[in-house]
Order: structure tokens, then C-alpha cells, then sequence
């Protein structure tokens, strides 16, 4: 697939740099894309990736640095300069209108019509053709976008790519909303694009993806290129992490402490089921474990996740706290017995963005700095602040705006929620998600020490490797099924995707 | 690729949009914060004060005009109080107008008057609050338990309040005849009229609510982030009731006091006073998608409503001049509060841990 000719460059990106109000998110990228490959840029979060993608699809200017297209040297001004060029780009928050149909959502915005009027019949049959050519003729051009799963509206956004005349894809994370199955059929239409000569930039962090698709890797890291244009297949996973990270994968996870053989079990799980999600599962945590689930995007890990806390209502089983058994979907009665969520979102589940930091602390806690309704909003800060400042917080300045905190800070503001609160038991879903090296194992080490601390915690995360890393025992699950229960010294990433591959062929 | 789009990209690159970020100084911190918004509107009231004082002199700068002035705001005021909670949350309650006039023809209907001449003048002011109030919890529970948009649920009430009202009064008028109650309505302390002390009160009341208590902290925190809130253990749906509520006793406040200044109920009582309401409330700086809210702003809104008619009505000025005037300052309102919504979402860029 490795396309040596580099002769005839299609995009050749020099140094570029671009600063925001301060902070320098590019300080010297290099890329350059051959037509018909596969380009993997990978970097961690807060690398840069977004801020080049922006770059090359005309929403930001570079500072400095040049940028050739055709062997021409560029600039380009502005969204629709960009797709006149011939770059599309597929977010990952899907750009398709719901309300509109197939047919109409890829000409959005160049519509086949003469004086206003629309061609409808053409439209429709433009669609088809293009559909075709990415192998989903079965998708019909009139069908509502709205009813489509994620997959399909990917294949959509990529369809509209094609109907300007595109030669490069950019793709940003496009796995992320996909399942197992679903990613494959998009590697299926990605070749179909390569194919016919057009070229992808890959953007992920997910290695087992990079090495099914990717021709070529590029890594940023701290806004600058680390690595350029290194052969999928000759460079070795430790070398790609050492590149992304700077430092080496051992020393990222803190040391386990072994769990006590007579800690109490504090949370039990009992044949938990919820009907079209996943089947029961059932499981306890001591005091001082560390749970993980492990399996890939769309396995129902959140959903067992929001379950358990009472988010999403059970059709059956039970979940109890040091033997208090919690009321089915609701929530309130699993914070009241002792049970904290950090979800998966962020912000749209975790945060109240533009209040300050000490009342997202305090969410689930105000009432208990209240007498008789009256809040004590001094006695609030304080015991924020005393978290903030355990927890390295930065900055540590209480009366922040939530909104204004990077991705690793925010999780810490829902670790202290949690840690005034004094739950017995944690559940993290996706901890470090947005979150940048440092932090992460910065936040990777508080986890650890909450377990020493005695809190019984479950870590959900899509990078099997943080669960491998940081949980005393994993269950691996696919598909809403549990398919082993086991310490994690005795599975290694290898295991747990021979496990989940054999689930699924079952 | 051409020659000119390079040109004209160029030239883009040369001037960064940069935003924000620029610094924290305090006067800017000031006048971004609740004081400086509500700085702006306290400008705005002071100018309207000053062409009344121009156009009209002493026949507006007067102690009495003040207090017409007052007199006037303290209805749409106490409603919009409880408005302010619902909009903070992130919600709308289009339905207290109908409620009012719902509440002042339930109160003033023969038999509950008959009842509190027996007994007492409270009995009429339970039942008009016991109205609003169940007119809210009806409201609340629509919109927490059966999901249904508060637009609509409350547009729903709108409609009915107002045929049930008119179904009970046969559209006409029910004179209060409790002289009781007529004697402490228009009645005054240190001068002033109940009326106004009771807007006093309740916002004041609502003041403290909203700022200092575990409600109002749970009433923003769902108007930031619904689902946060939900996941971090708030019963958000039975705070949503209490909302409607709270909203629909105010309109009960409201119709008490409607009772009171009109000496009586009919079906026509709060006619579109929803209208005024949500633009006092918006014009006061409390965000329609909820997460801000500002008892301060509203009172101050009410205010500045109050003070332009009473400029227009002292100079002789059409009314449709003046409903002209509202929609204006309606619309910059909004704008200038669109301005700092924007500004709030960019103020500083995210520091690296």
C-alpha cells in the first residue's frame, strides 16, 4: 500500500507555527501527503493535532511556515478556499444535518439547481453514484440523516467530501464514534478512496488502527513535529509512544499496592442486566482495588458504568454498598449510599462550565455546607481549596470558571467532587480522556492513591493499556458481555484483544 | 492557487484574531462580573430618570410620581421574581398571566368571599396563592415528570388558566366586597403603598433564595448543566416542580395585589403580563438558556419598564410610540447580553497543567 514515489507531493507542510493569545499551539510542524496514502499524524491530546487540521481546512492561518499544494506554495484563507482546493475535512463531531435527507446533506451548501430550483431527481441519483463508489449503494440518497447510526452519517460526511472534487481527506479520530464492526467497513471505504488516488490524513492515537490503515506516521508532540513520515510497518510501538510521549511507557503507571486479602467488599454487583444493552454481570470491589473494564468503543462498558450509579435503570439485579442495596435508576440513592461517578463527558455531564471551580467541586456536597438552607459559601470555598491545592489543581484559584481549566484539570475538579464528598466507592469513566501526558500520570497516580486510601474504584477506559496499568483486576467485555474476570498482572493488551476478537467471531 | 486568493489570504494572516486573554484587570473583572451588568442598567434607569426630569421636570421628579412609578412595577415585579427562578433553571413559564387572572377570580368568586367574611380577609389571599401555586405544581409537573418542554406545557396553562377563569367568572367582574381585605391592600406603611412593600419583600426574598440558599444553588446548577447536576445526585426533577411552583405563587402574590388595586377579579386580570415579565427578566441579564440569573437585573429591569411608561405617559405620548421604545431597548438588551454571553465563553484559554 506504502506509496513510494515521492515524487509528486500533494501537500507539503514546512514548520508552521500559530499562536493563540499566548499560548504557541504549533511551534514547528512538518507534513507532507503523497496522493493516495494514508497519513497518520498522531500526537497526544493538547499536541497540536487539532490546531493543524484547522490550519490546513482554511479555518486558522499559520503564523509562519508554508504550506504547498501541487507542488505550489499556498495560503489558504478560509474554509471554502480549502474545499475549493480540493481538502475536505470530517470532524469528529459529525457536520450533518438531522433534518435533511441523504441526497441533500451532500450537496449541502452546492446544490444541484438552476435559478433556486432545486433538481431533485439528479440530486438523487449524484448521491447514489457517489454512495456507490464508497460501496454503500444500499444506502438510500432519500432516507433522513437523522435515522442513520454514526457510521452511516460518517459515510455521508465522506460523501460529501467526494462530490466536490476532493483530493484529501482529512480525517479527525473518525474511529472514536464507531464499534469494532463499524470500524472496519470504514478501513474498507477508506481503501476505496486511496484507491482512486485521493489521499487521508488519519488523525488518531489508537496504534491497532494506525497499523491496519496507515501507509505513513507523523508525530507531534508539544506542537512541534517529532517524527515525520516514519513506515507503519517498520516502526516499533515503543518508539512511536516514546516519540508521542517523550518518556517511556513503563514509568507511566504508578506501582500497585496489593489489596489487603481481608478488605472488606464494598460495592457488590448482582446479575445486573439491562434488556437490548448488555446481559448480567456480576462482580464486588474491596476496599483498595482497583477495577477495570476493558473493551472497545461500543462494548456497553459506560452503559454497566451508568448502571451500577443508578444513571440508567436496571431491568434487574442489585447493586448494594457496604450492604445498603441501592434503589434501581436512582442516582440520588447511590450518592446517598457512597458511590461517586466521574463521567465519560466531561463537559457536557461533569461540569457547569462558567461557575467557578470551588461550586463545581461542591456539586454534590452543598447541601452539606448549609444550615437550614442557609449556604455557608465561605466554609464551601475552603473546603475546595484544600482539595485544589491536594489535588495540584492549576490554577489554583477557586473562583475560576470550570470553562477555563485544561482537560486534565477538570478531571481533578471531579476526583475532589468526589473526594469532599468521601465516597467509598468511585466509578471513572474514561479519566483521562482529553488529557494531556503529564497530567495523565499525574491523575493516574491520585487514582492509585485514593485505592490506598482505601476507596474501592472501577476505571473504564477505552486505551486497554490504562486499564491493564492502573487496575488490580480487569473484566474484559465486549458487546455488553463479559467474557473473563481476571487479576490484570495475568493479561497483557495481546490477551485482552484475542479475547474480544474471538468474542465477537463467536 | 491564483494569484489573487493568495493575495487575499495573505493579508488575513497578517491579522490574528486575537481575543480575550489580554488580562484580568480588575476594572475589567468589574465590569464583567453581576455588578458591572447590573451597572449597565442602573445607567440605563438613570437615564430614562433624566429625560423624564428634562421633558416633564417636576411633574416627574416628584415623591409621589416615584412611588407611581413603584406602584406600577410591583405586580409585574413580584411575578417576574418567581419567573427569574424558572428562567435560571433553563426553563419558561409563559402561564403566569392566566394564572394571575385565574387566581384574582377563584379569590373573589361568592363563596370564598362569603368565607372569609365568616372567618378572615387571609382566606381570600390563601386561596389566590393556593390557585398559583397549583397552577405551578400542574405546570411542574408536566415539564419534570411528563417531559414535555416548559414552552409548551406553560403555553398549555396560558390557554386554560384563562377558559377556566372565564368558564367561572361567566366573563363578568366580581367586585371584592371583604372590606377587610380592601382595607389592607390600600393601605400604606410609612407612606408607602402595601403594594410596593410586598414587592419589596418578595424580592428581597428572592434575593436571598437565589443567592444564598441550597435551592437557588441547585436552580443555577441545573440551568448550567442539566445532566451534571443530575449525575452529581440533585433530584433535579422535583426541584423542576418546585420551580413551577414557586412560579405560580408569585403570580398568586400577583393576583392578591391585583385583587387589591382593582378591588376586583375577572378573567381580563394579567392579560399578557407573561410579555412583560420575560422581558424584564431578559432585559434584567438573566440568561433564557438558564445557568445565570439575576434577582438584582430583574428588579431593575421592572424598573426601567416602569420608569419608560411613566416618561411617556407624563409628555402625553402615544402608547404605540412607547410599545415601540420597549421592543428597542428589549432588542439592545439582548444583544449586549449576547455580546457577554460570547466574551464569557473566550475569556481565558485553557492553562496547561
Amino acid at each position: 500500500m506504502f506509496k513510494d514515489d515521492h515524487g509528486e507531493l500533494l501537500l507539503e507542510v514546512r514548520g508552521i507555527t500559530k499562536q493563540f493569545a499566548g499560548v504557541q499551539a504549533l511551534k514547528g510542524v512538518d507534513l507532507e501527503v503523497a496522493p493516495g496514502e494514508v497519513h497518520c499524524v498522531m500526537g497526544q491530546n493538547g499536541a497540536g493535532k487539532s490546531t493543524l487540521i484547522k490550519t490546513l481546512s482554511g479555518v486558522h492561518q499559520p503564523d509562519s511556515g508554508s504550506i504547498r499544494w501541487e507542488g505550489e506554495e499556498i495560503s489558504i484563507s478560509s474554509p471554502t478556499a480549502a474545499l475549493d482546493l480540493g481538502i475536505a475535512t470530517m470532524y469528529q463531531e459529525l457536520d450533518v444535518v438531522d433534518g435533511l435527507s441523504v441526497a441533500e446533506n451532500i450537496f449541502l451548501g452546492h446544490e444541484r439547481s438552476t435559478g433556486g430550483l432545486l433538481h431533485v431527481k439528479k440530486s438523487n441519483a449524484a448521491a447514489r453514484a457517489l454512495l456507490e463508489r464508497l460501496g454503500h449503494g444500499k444506502l438510500s440518497p432519500t432516507t433522513g440523516v437523522g435515522s442513520l447510526s454514526a457510521a452511516n452519517k460518517q459515510i455521508v460526511s465522506m460523501a460529501r467530501a467526494l462530490s466536490r472534487d476532493t483530493k484529501l481527506i482529512i480525517m479527525d479520530e473518525p474511529s472514536a464514534i464507531l464499534d469494532s464492526g463499524e470500524v472496519s467497513n470504514l478501513f474498507r471505504v477508506v481503501r476505496e478512496l486511496t484507491a482512486q488516488g485521493i489521499a487521508v490524513v488519519y488523525i488518531s492515537h489508537r496504534l491497532e488502527e494506525i497499523r491496519q490503515i496507515g501507509d505513513r506516521i507523523s508525530v507531534i508532540k508539544d506542537g512541534r513535529s517529532t517524527a515525520s513520515s516514519l513506515g507503519v510497518t517498520e516502526t516499533p510501538t515503543s518508539d512511536l509512544i516514546r516519540l508521542m510521549t517523550g518518556r517511556d511507557v513503563a514509568n507511566v503507571f504508578p506501582d500497585r499496592n496489593p489489596v489487603a486479602a481481608d478488605a472488606p467488599v464494598v460495592l457488590e454487583v448482582e446479575d445486573v442486566e439491562l434488556s437490548g444493552q448488555f446481559e448480567k454481570v456480576s462482580f464486588t470491589v474491596r476496599a483498595g482495588e482497583i477495577l477495570g473494564f476493558a473493551g472497545l468503543v461500543g462494548s456497553k462498558r459506560s452503559e454497566i458504568l451508568e448502571t451500577i450509579y443508578g444513571a440508567r435503570k436496571a431491568s434487574s439485579g442489585r447493586v448494594s454498598v457496604n450492604g445498603t442495596v441501592l434503589r434501581p435508576g436512582s442516582v440520588t440513592s447511590a450518592v446517598n449510599a457512597g458511590m461517586g461517578l466521574s463521567p465519560e463527558e466531561r463537559k457536557s455531564q461533569g461540569l457547569i462550565l462558567d461557575e467557578p471551580m470551588f461550586k463545581n467541586v461542591t456539586l454534590s456536597t452543598f447541601e452539606r455546607f448549609a444550615r437550614a438552607g442557609y449556604l455557608d459559601e465561605r466554609a464551601e470555598r475552603e473546603a475546595a481549596r484544600e482539595q485544589i491545592s491536594a489535588l495540584e489543581v492549576r490554577p489554583a484559584d477557586p473562583d475560576r470558571p470550570a470553562r477555563t481549566l485544561s482537560g486534565g484539570n477538570q478531571q481533578k475538579i471531579l476526583l475532589a467532587r468526589w473526594l469532599v464528598h468521601g465516597t467509598p466507592v468511585l466509578l471513572l469513566d474514561e479519566p483521562t480522556r482529553g488529557v494531556d501526558v503529564g497530567a495523565r500520570a499525574e491523575i493516574y497516580t491520585l487514582i492509585r492513591d485514593l485505592a490506598a486510601a482505601g476507596t474501592a474504584i472501577i476505571v473504564v477506559s477505552s486505551e486497554i493499556e490504562e486499564v491493564l496499568g492502573l487496575a488490580d483486576t480487569v473484566i474484559v467485555i465486549d458487546d455488553g458481555r463479559v467474557l473473563t474476570q481476571t487479576r490484570a498482572n495475568d493479561i497483557d493488551e495481546h490477551g485482552v484483544l484475542d479475547l474480544v476478537m474471538k468474542g465477537s467471531a463467536a | 492557487m491564483s494569484e489573487q486568493k493568495t493575495k487575499v489570504a495573505e493579508s488575513r494572516v497578517s491579522g490574528p484574531a486575537d481575543h480575550g486573554a489580554s488580562g484580568n484587570s480588575p476594572m475589567r473583572n468589574f465590569l464583567e462580573g453581576s455588578a458591572g451588568r447590573s451597572l449597565g442598567l442602573v445607567i440605563a434607569l438613570v437615564l430614562l430618570f433624566v429625560m423624564g426630569a428634562v421633558t416633564s421636570g417636576d411633574r416627574f421628579l416628584n415623591l409621589e410620581n416615584m412611588l407611581t412609578i413603584l406602584r406600577y412595577a410591583s405586580i409585574i415585579g413580584v411575578v417576574s421574581i418567581g419567573v427569574t427562578f424558572v428562567i435560571t433553571a433553563g426553563g419558561i413559564d409563559l402561564s403566569v398571566g392566566s394564572v394571575l387572572g385565574l387566581s384574582t377570580v377563584v379569590a373573589s368568586m361568592t363563596s370564598v368571599q362569603l368565607a372569609a367574611t365568616q372567618s378572615s380577609w387571609i382566606l381570600m389571599v390563601l386561596v389566590a396563592l393556593a390557585v398559583g401555586a397549583g397552577a405551578g405544581l400542574i405546570n411542574g409537573l408536566i415539564v419534570a415528570y411528563g417531559n414535555v418542554v416548559s414552552f409548551i406545557a406553560t403555553l398549555a396553562m396560558l390557554v386554560g388558566a384563562r377558559g377556566l377563569a372565564e368558564l367561572i367568572s361567566g366573563r363578568s367582574t366580581q367586585i371584592v366586597s371583604n372590606r377587610d381585605f380592601l382595607q389592607v391592600m390600600r393601605g400604606e406603611v410609612l407612606g408607602v403603598s402595601i403594594l410596593i412593600w410586598i414587592f419589596v419583600i418578595v424580592a428581597a426574598a428572592g434575593w436571598f433564595l437565589l443567592n444564598r440558599t441550597t435551592f437557588g444553588r441547585r436552580t443555577i446548577a441545573i440551568g448550567g448543566n442539566l445532566e451534571a447536576s443530575r449525575l452529581a445526585g440533585i433530584k433535579v426533577k422535583r426541584h423542576l416542580v418546585y420551580l413551577y411552583v414557586l412560579s405560580g405563587l408569585t403570580a398568586g402574590i400577583g393576583g392578591v395585589m391585583f385583587l387589591g388595586r382593582t378591588t376586583a377579579g375577572t378573567s381580563t386580570h394579567g392579560l399578557l403580563l407573561e410579555l412583560d415579565v420575560i422581558a424584564a427578566v431578559v432585559v434584567g441579564g438573566t440568561l433564557l438558556v438558564g445557568g445565570r440569573g439575576t434577582i438584582m437585573g430583574t428588579v431593575l429591569g421592572v424598573l426601567i419598564f416602569s420608569t419608560l411608561i411613566n416618561v411617556f405617559t407624563q409628555n402625553n405620548l402615544d402608547t404605540s410610540l412607547q410599545a415601540l421604545a420597549r421592543g428597542l431597548i428589549l432588542v439592545v438588551a439582548v444583544l449586549l447580553q449576547q455580546r457577554f454571553a460570547a466574551r464569557g465563553t473566550r475569556v481565558t484559554k485553557p492553562v496547561k497543567v
